[in-house]
């Protein structure tokens, strides 16, 4: 491990930030794109993991354990809020038949 | 001194208690408080008056608190205890108390009866706070107070609308008046800098006669005092007042409100002996308004509207005594007046109270057998008013027209025809009550009845007033005994400094006044007793005239009213019509269709909420980096 | 040598996130999205945060993931009905995302160089992760056990058949 670690130098920072970025992106992209509810939901789950990427180089980057223990607790929420979003997709699903977004159009004016 | 901030203040809670509490207490618990907040009030100021004369008839000031403080200047909330006051308070107390207590009486059968005593106290408060005034502040909110009452009192049966009419002409009426007074006030604080009494007064006495400030001071007063007093043109309120209760005109609209405006000019005195040219002004109009009004009420038909008029004309004559200066005999005669009018009124009350309502004296008559305390203290009354010999009324008129034919003899010539006429038509109004045969149904016939006691009581000490009253004045020196006349003793500075009438003209003058009233008295008695003669619904000739009360009112309507309600109407047209309310509707319009245009974002679809989110995202973002980075 | 590993990874990263948005049978999508996170494990690895890979790939691949494939298999979605959106929309999507992308990466052209630290060894090792949790942001970890709580109880209630 202390072989790895000490050769992190040689990854610059910039490029975590740009692949962070990059998987936000498509994660954006794909909320937007995709009229699936559940591809969409998985695509917030690649955008969370963005962030943990960033947020664990960044902890790395300056020796400080405090983003990795922030991640733990973005892993923690992200595990709830799933459990909650499936069984809402459920419930939606068994009343309305399809998980289209375009379905879910009651809120009308 | 401070019992004399207790005077005010004692109706003042009567007021409260009665307004508050008074649907919850007892109605002869309602009359004890109202009465017995006005005679405690009577019993101190006469604690007061022995005090003042005690301790050597020195005018003190009494102060309340400061009220406005503008800068330098602080007017504050102060009573000015002097004769001139004194004797003004005790008259509002002491008629007061007695109308009072003729109202426990008479109002018995009201259901408003605490509404009526809690109104009552609270326009003797505002009297009060009028004549024990220290400055024109003060005494202009007694001013406006007792007009304030005056209405509600006229108005008291509000659910007649011509009763409200009524009240609502006599505020009107007061009003403009009260403009005038207004102006006077910025006048004279303009040109004095305070208001108070004493500094005003003090500062004039170094004005020459003529200044054309004091000059428009001194209209500007008369103006109010108009309103206020029912003089020309501003005295058709009076005749509609009598739509209130008799005992409000008893009190109101005989012995104290209609007598504030000749207690502010007696006030004022010192800046309107520098005023030559509104003195001139002020005897005028006083006289044609008591010659008017005296015309008027020889052809009325209802005891209260003849007993209206005449009060008008008795004030117009007071109103040509101040004119030429003679301000001792003025109050003389408001004193008198006050005593035998309200005991004309409270007696006509209880006429009508026995008549059940009827006022019409031509369905009248034959009274005298059945009501005999109120017919002989009406004959009192009737006596002093027509100036008969050694009764009040004698020695105050025949002391105005004495000063009067000092003055100028024309303005005597309408004083003592108007004299006459009085007499004649409070005969006449005598003569068609209580002689010859009763003319009424058989109904009223069989409720004939005299009044309680507390209604007759007060009729009975008023009549001894009436009579004896004179004493106050009686002119001894015509006898030989110089300075024996009370009031002139008594109130200092009053006295008219032009009075150079020999005793021998003034008994010639008296013999022909007491002449006259006794012609017109047989005069009346002849058409009235003898030939009875009932007056009849067709009126010709100049009595026509008479009868629609010069037309006056008619008069005010097409000239004043109309173009008012037509420049309303126009304004409501043009502005509110044309120009606000588009204005208004446009604003509610303009969001409705906005709104209508903002809410097709709540499609419903999802797709775009999350869109809108990602958009609004990036757009923050965005701009954020183009502030911050560029 | 550790440049090719991080260039590798980064390719599958982005290569699966990429084919998981574009794939049409449901299924597959959550295949890739399960490579796309293996591979952010093992760059948590190289980054020094062991624990946290671990974490990852039991929490995330073996439970959430798991989780959306029951959902999947649940809902029958993996015969592919779905209707594409119309292309403004797409095109729209694509410009938000790409304005989205382009401007964070802009925003760190601008960026001052960050100090390297010297890193401390074991920094994301269990003993160490568990000494920053349990002294600073205890509070915090009881409340996740409150957080749980509430979402279990959320779950069972609203996939309740009345």
């Amino acid at each position: 491990m202390n072989e790895i670690t000490s050769t992190i130098q040689v990854v610059p920072l910039e490029y975590y930030i740009f692949l962070s970025v990059t998987l936000f992106s498509i994660g954006v992209l794909g909320m937007l794109l995709r009229r699936n509810a559940i591809i969409a939901f998985m695509s917030i789950e690649l955008m969370l993991n963005a962030v943990n990427l960033l947020m664990v180089a960044f902890s790395a980057f300056r020796g400080d354990a405090k983003g990795q223990v922030f991640v733990f607790f973005i892993m923690v929420v992200a595990a709830a809020e799933v459990a909650i979003g499936l069984a809402i997709l459920t419930m939606i699903h068994h009343n309305r038949g399809s998980v289209d977004i375009n379905a879910l159009n009651k809120l009308k004016w | 001194m401070n019992l004399a901030l207790l005077i005010p203040v004692l109706p003042l809670i009567g007021f409260v208690i009665n307004g508050l509490f008074g649907k919850n207490i007892s109605k002869s618990t309602v009359g004890l408080i109202g009465s017995g907040t006005i005679l405690g009030a009577f019993i101190c100021t006469a604690i007061v008056f022995i005090n003042f004369v005690n301790n050597g008839s020195v005018a003190t000031e009494v102060k309340a608190f400061d009220w406005l403080v503008i800068g330098d200047t602080t007017l504050s909330f102060s009573f000015y205890v002097d004769q001139l006051s004194l004797i003004m308070m005790s008259l509002v107390t002491g008629v007061g108390f007695l109308i009072h207590l003729y109202s426990i009486g008479y109002m018995h059968d009201d259901e408003n009866y605490s509404r009526f005593f809690a109104y009552l106290n609270l326009f003797v408060f505002f009297m009060l706070l009028l004549v024990m005034a220290d400055n024109y502040l003060v005494l202009f909110t007694g001013w406006e107070g007792v007009g304030f009452c005056s209405y509600l009192l006229i108005g008291f049966w509000y659910k007649t609308p011509e009763y409200n009419d009524a009240a609502k002409k006599a505020f009107i009426m007061n009003r403009i008046g009260d403009l005038g007074f207004i102006l006077g006030l910025f006048l004279m604080f303009s040109e004095f800098g305070s208001l108070q009494f004493t500094e005003v007064f003090s500062d004039a006495s170094q004005y020459s006669e003529g200044n054309p400030a004091i000059l428009g001071i001194t209209i500007l007063l008369f103006i109010g005092a108009t309103g206020k007093s029912a003089q020309l043109p501003l005295f058709t309120w009076l005749p509609d007042a009598m739509a209130g209760p008799t005992p409000v005109s008893a009190l109101i609209h005989a012995a104290t409100m209609v007598t504030a405006g000749i207690y502010l000019i007696v006030r004022s005195h010192i800046l309107f002996d520098l005023a030559p040219e509104t003195m001139c002004i002020i005897a005028w109009v006083g006289a044609i308004t008591a010659l008017v009004a005296a015309t008027i009420a020889v052809v009325q038909n209802d005891i209260k509207k003849v007993l209206a008029y005449s009060t008008v004309s008795q004030l117009g004559l007071i109103f040509v005594a101040l004119g030429v200066g003679a301000y001792t005999s003025a109050m003389f005669h408001l004193l008198t007046h006050a005593f035998f009018k309200a005991l004309l009124f409270l007696g006509a009350g209880s006429v009508i109270h026995a008549m059940s309502g009827e006022q019409d004296i031509r369905k009248m008559g034959g009274l005298k057998k059945v009501l005999p305390i109120t017919h002989i203290t009406f004959v009192i009354g009737c006596l002093a008013i027509s100036g008969i010999p050694f009764f009040s009324g004698f020695f105050s008129k025949d002391e105005m027209l004495a000063h009067v034919y000092n003055d100028s003899v024309p303005l005597w010539i309408i004083a003592s025809g108007t004299s006459a006429l009085t007499a004649f038509y409070m005969f006449r109004l005598y003569f068609l009550t209580f002689s010859n045969g009763f003319r009424g149904t058989e109904h009223q016939k069989h409720h004939l009845h005299e009044s309680p006691s507390t209604m007759t009581t007060p009729l009975m000490v008023l009549a001894v007033l009436a009579a004896f009253g004179g004493g106050l004045g009686l002119p001894m020196e015509l006898i030989g005994i110089e300075h024996a006349h009370f009031l002139e003793n008594f109130l200092p500075g009053l006295e008219d400094a032009n009075f150079d009438l020999s005793h021998e003209t003034e008994i010639f003058l008296m013999l022909g006044a007491v002449a006259l009233a006794v012609g017109s008295w047989l005069f009346a008695k002849k058409i009235y007793k003898e030939n009875q003669t009932i007056p009849s619904d067709n009126v010709t000739g100049i009595q026509k005239l008479f009868a629609g009360k010069y037309f006056l009112d008619e008069i005010y309507e097409k000239a004043i009213i109309r173009p008012f309600q037509l420049l309303g109407n126009a304004l409501y047209i043009f502005i509110e019509e044309r120009l606000i309310d588009p204005v208004v509707n446009a604003f509610g319009t303009l969001s409705i269709k906005k709104g209508n245009f903002v809410k097709q974002l709540q499609q419903g679809n999802t797709g775009f909420y999350i869109f809108g989110i990602v958009a609004g995202v990036v757009l923050i973002l965005v701009a954020n980096y183009l502030i911050w980075f560029r | 040598m550790l440049a090719y590993v991080f260039y590798l990874l980064s390719a599958i990263s982005i290569g699966s996130a990429l084919m998981m948005v574009f794939s049409k049978n449901p299924v597959h999508s959550v295949l890739y999205l399960i490579a796309t996170f293996f591979s952010i494990a093992a760059h948590f690895i190289i980054l020094n945060a062991d624990f946290l890979a671990i974490v990852q790939i039991i929490v995330y691949t073996g439970a959430i993931m798991v989780l959306f494939l029951y959902v999947i298999m649940l809902l029958n979605l993996n015969k592919e009905s779905e209707v594409s959106k119309p292309t403004l929309v797409r095109v729209a999507a694509a410009v938000s995302g790409g304005l989205l992308f382009l401007v964070m990466i802009a925003s760190f052209k601008e960026s001052v160089d960050l100090q390297i630290i010297d890193v401390p060894d074991g920094l994301g090792s269990v003993k160490n992760l568990g000494k920053v949790l349990f002294s600073e942001y205890l509070l915090p970890f009881e409340a996740t056990s409150v957080l749980f709580l509430s979402a279990m109880a959320g779950a069972v209630l609203l996939a309740k058949k009345k």
